[in-house]
């Protein structure tokens, strides 16, 4: 059987990691290798680094970042962010990387989740949906760190991204995210219940029942989180006890 | 002592690299016939297509080479898949190494790939000394190796099949022993300190 997966995620920028990161044992917060190996060792089942670096120089900072990661943590990490092209994913790939997301570039060009996965398979294409729940009770797909709206539902959009290439759904709600009442329970479900691919739940864990809820009532593969790590609110080995007390398959 | 990794063009060698220099251990990436054949220990990574990769694998003779290898071998996940006689995978005839075959997965309730962290057990096996029955490894692939009398664990995923394989001094792991946190560094040292 597969154990459901813990993800925490970690925000780059220019090499370093942003947004309140607390640990008391790391000397460096802002240091990501550190955090990484810290995270491997209570038992992450995987790793997220969300790179918002806006420079130029960008690429290249990333690239050697990866490299670094991959040679310090025994466990398998995504890269995502500004991720637009072939050639991006090789590099990272080629750097260590065991998987990469794109979020508005695929949405704007839906060809590309096709060409990345007839390159490197679609089990590295990660595709990462920000939604959000309108008024009219419909989750909607937002871009550009949800700046800007689109027409198009998540269910729309993951289905079509999943047949062009995608190989597994990011699914950040943005109602949830930052408010530590739980993950967005219905969307989830609908596209666990949908989908071929593995689903990872993001935005809104306060809790450990809210995990719990997320695997047992939405049946999410993964879960992510980044601040309630960060801030040591919730040890991973104590997170994973509980699950596993809980009946949910746990990597202990 | 020498360890190689074989370079062709669907080798994942720079996460291996990595693992072993975590361990303590220097490799070289090499497809260079006399390091290889002189190497203490070869490691035969590999992702992507089984075709591509034996294609790739006889353009340069590699093909004749590796099956000709007398010192302690391990391949990974398509490295241990073309380790085995045929896969179905784009209907290739693999090295003929370890006698089984490679299949699909089919099913209709189950995620394909099989992707994620997955236990083994039913060792048969030094390379598992001082790793725990239903230890956690993860795995990502969409074709499996039979369950045969080469099998030296085992794993399920819609059946049980063979999660690490071993004839003569020809081993396999199926899963990513490189991203499989302490088991995984534990299988490859024990890999590595094989006499």
């Amino acid at each position: 059987m597969l154990a459901k997966r813990i993800i925490p995620c970690l925000d780059i920028k220019d090499g370093r990691t942003v947004k309140g990161v607390n640990f008391v044992d790391i000397k460096d917060a802002g240091d990501p290798v550190a955090l990484a190996v810290k995270y491997a060792e209570q038992g992450a089942d995987e790793l997220v680094f969300l790179d918002i670096t806006a420079t130029v120089e960008r690429r290249k900072t990333l690239a050697t970042l990866v490299k670094e990661i991959a040679a310090a943590i025994n466990i398998p990490f995504t890269v995502g962010g500004g991720i637009t092209t072939v050639k991006d994913v090789e590099l990272l790939l080629h750097n260590g990387a065991d998987k990469i997301s794109v979020n508005s570039a695929a949405f704007r060009n839906p060809d590309i989740l096709t060409q990345m996965s007839n390159a490197f398979g679609s089990q590295c294409v990660v595709l990462a949906i920000d939604t959000k729940k309108e008024a009219d009770g419909e989750w909607y797909v937002y871009l550009n760190g949800g700046r800007v709206k689109t027409s198009s539902t998540t269910i729309e959009w993951a289905t079509k991204a999943v047949e062009a290439g995608a190989g597994e759904i990011l699914l950040t709600s943005m109602n949830n995210d930052g408010t530590k009442n739980g993950f967005a329970l219905d969307i989830t479900k609908a596209l666990t219940g949908l989908l071929q691919v593995p689903v990872i739940a993001s935005g809104g864990a306060g809790n450990m029942q809210h995990f719990k809820d997320v695997f047992v009532q939405a049946n999410a593969d993964a879960a992510l989180a980044a601040s309630i790590f960060h801030f040591g609110e919730i040890a991973i080995p104590d997170l994973k006890h509980y699950l596993q007390e809980n009946d949910i398959l746990m990597r202990i | 002592m020498e360890i190689a990794i074989i370079k062709y063009n669907a080798g994942n060698t720079q996460s291996v690299l990595f693992a072993l220099q975590r361990l303590g251990y220097k490799a070289v990436v090499t497809d260079d016939k006399k390091i290889l054949s002189n190497a203490d220990k070869v490691i035969f990574p590999g992702v992507g297509n089984a075709g591509a990769a034996m294609q790739s694998l006889q353009l340069t003779g590699l093909d004749k080479l590796i099956p000709a290898l007398t010192q302690p071998v391990l391949g990974v996940c398509v490295g241990m898949q073309l380790l085995c006689n045929y896969s179905e995978e784009a209907n290739t005839n693999c090295l003929g190494i370890i006698n089984t075959s490679v299949k699909k997965f089919v099913s209709a309730t189950k995620k394909i790939p099989h992707m994620g962290w997955n236990t083994i057990y039913n060792f048969n096996s030094i390379l598992l000394d001082g790793v725990k029955q239903h230890e956690f490894v993860y795995y990502v692939h969409s074709y499996y190796a039979a369950l045969c009398n080469a099998s030296i664990a085992t794993t399920d995923y819609i059946l049980p099949y063979s999660a690490m394989l071993q004839q003569d001094n020809f081993y396999g792991v199926q899963f990513h022993a490189e991203k499989s946190a302490k088991a995984g560094d534990k299988i490859l040292l024990n890999f590595l300190q094989l006499t």
